[in-house]
C-alpha cells in the first residue's frame, strides 16, 4: 500500500533497484513527479521544494513548524493527549503504537503558540506520518482545544492540514470530531476571530469536510489534493477516470474553492501580510 | 422481492406451515384449531428469539431494508399542512434532500430530510439518497429560514453518505458538509434529528448537529459504512458484516457513547412492518423533546449545543518525560 512509503522517516524513498545503486540512501532524493535527482542538503535547503519541477514534497508536523513559525519557535499546548482504544476495536491499540514508533509523534497533529512574522498565533499541524493523518478523538479534542485556546486569547489561528479523513478505529467518536471543531468554530469566527486555513497534499474526508474548509481563507500549497471522496471511490462510482488534475489545488482554485495557491516558498510572507492587514486598528494613512 | 431477511427466513417458514394448515383444515373441514394455537404460541416464542439481541450485523441489514419507510413516508404520518420546498437557489433542486415547512401538533416546523428512492427509477433521480453539495445547501437554506423566523427544526437522517462525484467534488462538497456543521451550531432555534435508517458519514452529520439526536431502535450510524471499513482494514467490503460488529454502529452502542440522547422503540420485526405505529412513536418523541427544548432561550439552545458535541471523544493524557 502507499501508506507504507509515507510511514517512513528518511525521505529517499527509491522506486526501483537500479536507483538503489546509484543513489546512496540519505544522501540524494529522486523527485518522485519529474525523476530529478537532488542531494538531501540541497532539498532541505529549499523547503523540499523539488528545483526541477517545483514538485512539493510532503512535510511532517515538525519540519513545518520549523519553517513556519519565528526561529521555529513552538510554545506546545496539550502535547500529553494520547489515543485510547474506546472501541476495543481490533488491531487498533497495536497500530497505534507502530505509529508512535514510526513517525515519533504521539498523535496527527501537533498544536501550540507561536509568532509568525512577529504576530503571535495559534497554530495547529497536522502529520499525514502518523496514521495518515486521520481524525480521531485526539486531532478533534486537541483542533477544539487550540480554537478555544485562539477564542480566550483573541489570538488568530492558523491550521496546515493534511489528512486521510475519520479515524475509521474510533467509528462514531470520529466522525463527531467534524461537529465538534466546526462548531468551536463557529463560536470563534462569530467572535470575529481570523481562521487562515491551508491545505496540504492530501486532505480529504472528515477533515477537508470540517474545520479544514471554514476558514476565513483558504490557501492550498501547489499540486495539493484536496477533496471529499477518494479518487478511486469516485472512479467507482461513476464508472469514468478521472483526469490526472482532479481535485488538485489548481484545479480547485479554478473552481473557485480557494483563495490562492500559495508556494511553501511564499507562505510566510503571505501568512504575515494578512496577520499584519488584520492587526491594523489604526486610522487611516495620511495620503499625499 | 421477499421482505424477510435471512434471519427471519425460520419465521416466515413457520408462518407458511401454520397458514398452510389452516387452509388445509378449512378445505377438508378437519378442526385443528388445537395445533394452530400451539403453532402460533410457537411463532411468537421465536419471534422474540429471533428479534431480541441482534446483532449489529442483523440490524445493518434491518437499518438498510428496501421497504423501510423513508421520511417521505413519515411526514404525513407524523406533521399536517405539508408544503414541500425546491432548490438551493444557486444551483439546482437536489431530490436526495426534501424540506419544507409543517405542523407538529399545531406548532410550525421546518424540516429537513434525506430521501432514498422507492425503486430504481425514483432512486436515479434522487441519488440513492446521497446528495451533492447542491443538497447540503438546501437542506442549509431551509435550516436558515427556520433560524431566521424562529421555528424548530427537524431533521431525518438516512442516507449511506454524500455523493461521490466528480462533479460533487467540483462544487466542494466538503465545504457544503463543513459550512453546515457551523451553522447549525449557532442556530438560536431546537433543532431535532430522528436517524431513521442509515446514518453514512458526513451527509448524514450535514443534517445531524441537533439538540437531541433520536435514533430509532434499528437505524446505525457511523463515520465510514461497514463495508468500506472492511474494504479498507481487510482489502474485502464483503467482510461488512464482521466490520458493523467491531465499529459500534448500533442506537444501544451510540446512547452508551453519548452521541445520541434516545432510542426510539420499533414494532417487532422493523419499522416497515408497521409504519403508522413508527410514526406514532416518532411523533411522541419529537413532541417530548420539543417541549422541553421550547423552554430555552436562543442563546441557552446554543449553548446546550454546543456542550453536546464538545463533550464527545475520548481518549487519554500521558507522561511528560
Amino acid at each position: 500500500m502507499f501508506k507504507d512509503l509515507f510511514q517512513k522517516k528518511k525521505y529517499a524513498v527509491v522506486p526501483s533497484e537500479r536507483t538503489k545503486r546509484d543513489i546512496p540512501e540519505g544522501l540524494m532524493n529522486r523527485c518522485p513527479k519529474c525523476g530529478q535527482i537532488q542531494l538531501s542538503k540541497e532539498l532541505e535547503k529549499n523547503l523540499k521544494v523539488c528545483s526541477g519541477c517545483g514538485h512539493h514534497y510532503r512535510l511532517n508536523a515538525w519540519e513545518r513548524i520549523a519553517m513556519t513559525l519565528d526561529e521555529g519557535r513552538l510554545f506546545e499546548i496539550d502535547e500529553n493527549l494520547i489515543s485510547e482504544d474506546p472501541l476495543n476495536f481490533p488491531g487498533y491499540a497495536s497500530k497505534l503504537e507502530q505509529q508512535k514508533a514510526n513517525s515519533g509523534l504521539k498523535d496527527a497533529i501537533i498544536t501550540g503558540e507561536g509568532e509568525i512574522g512577529g504576530f503571535p498565533v495559534v497554530i495547529g499541524v497536522m502529520s499525514f506520518d502518523f496514521f495518515s493523518g486521520s481524525m480521531g478523538s485526539v486531532v478533534g479534542e486537541k483542533v477544539t482545544r487550540a480554537i478555544e485556546r485562539a477564542t480566550e486569547k483573541k489570538l488568530p489561528l492558523i491550521f496546515f492540514s493534511t489528512s486521510g479523513g475519520a479515524r475509521m478505529q474510533e467509528s462514531i467518536l470520529s466522525l463527531m470530531q467534524m461537529a465538534k471543531t466546526s462548531a468551536a468554530l463557529a463560536k470563534f469566527q462569530g467572535q470575529g476571530g481570523l481562521f487562515i486555513s491551508v491545505f496540504t497534499d492530501p486532505t480529504l474526508g472528515g477533515v477537508s469536510a470540517s474545520f479544514a474548509s471554514l476558514g476565513d481563507y483558504n490557501f492550498a500549497e501547489p499540486g495539493a489534493i484536496v477533496g471529499f471522496a477518494g479518487r478511486i471511490v469516485i472512479e467507482q462510482t461513476i464508472r469514468q477516470k478521472l483526469p490526472d488534475n482532479f481535485q488538485t489545488a489548481e484545479f480547485n482554485l479554478k473552481h473557485g474553492q480557494l483563495d490562492k495557491v500559495v508556494p511553501r516558498k511564499e507562505m510566510k510572507a503571505i501568512l504575515t501580510k494578512l496577520l499584519d492587514m488584520h492587526a491594523w486598528k489604526g486610522e487611516p494613512a495620511d495620503v499625499k | 422481492m421477499s421482505s424477510e431477511l435471512p434471519f427471519e427466513r425460520p419465521l416466515a417458514e413457520l408462518r407458511k406451515k401454520i397458514d398452510e394448515l389452516k387452509q388445509f383444515g378449512a378445505e377438508k373441514q378437519i378442526d385443528f384449531t388445537d395445533e394452530i394455537s400451539r403453532l402460533e404460541e410457537r411463532y411468537k416464542q421465536l419471534e422474540s428469539e429471533v428479534y431480541e439481541g441482534l446483532s449489529a450485523a442483523q440490524i445493518m441489514h434491518m437499518a438498510r431494508h428496501h421497504q423501510r419507510p423513508t421520511s417521505l413516508d413519515y411526514i404525513p404520518l407524523i406533521f399536517t399542512d405539508f408544503i414541500e420546498l425546491h432548490g438551493d437557489r444557486v444551483f439546482a433542486d437536489d431530490l436526495a434532500i426534501v424540506g419544507g415547512l409543517a405542523k407538529l401538533n399545531g406548532v410550525p416546523v421546518t424540516i429537513v430530510g434525506h430521501q432514498r428512492g422507492k425503486d430504481t427509477k425514483d432512486n436515479i433521480q434522487r441519488f440513492f439518497g446521497s446528495p451533492h453539495p447542491e443538497g447540503f445547501r438546501k437542506a442549509l437554506r431551509f435550516m436558515q429560514q427556520a433560524n431566521k423566523f424562529g421555528r424548530p427544526i427537524i431533521t431525518f437522517i438516512d442516507t449511506k453518505g454524500a455523493y461521490p462525484g466528480d462533479t460533487a467534488e467540483e462544487r466542494n462538497q466538503s465545504e457544503a458538509i463543513a459550512r453546515n456543521l457551523s451553522e447549525m451550531a449557532i442556530f438560536g432555534v431546537p433543532i431535532l434529528c430522528v436517524v431513521i435508517g442509515e446514518g453514512g458519514s458526513g451527509g448524514a452529520l450535514a443534517l445531524g448537529v441537533g439538540n437531541r439526536v433520536l435514533m430509532l431502535e434499528n437505524a446505525i450510524y457511523s463515520a465510514i459504512s461497514p463495508n468500506g471499513a472492511a474494504s479498507i482494514l481487510w482489502k474485502d467490503a464483503s467482510k461488512a458484516d464482521q466490520a458493523a460488529e467491531a465499529m459500534k454502529i448500533t442506537a444501544k452502542d451510540l446512547l452508551e457513547l453519548g452521541v445520541i440522547e434516545e432510542i426510539i422503540p420499533e414494532p417487532q420485526g422493523g419499522a416497515h412492518r408497521d409504519k403508522a405505529t413508527q410514526a406514532e412513536s416518532i411523533k411522541e418523541a419529537l413532541w417530548r423533546n420539543l417541549q422541553e427544548l421550547s423552554k430555552l432561550t436562543p442563546d441557552e439552545l446554543r449553548e446546550d449545543r454546543y456542550r453536546k458535541f464538545r463533550k464527545v471523544g475520548r481518549f487519554g493524557t500521558a507522561e511528560l518525560e
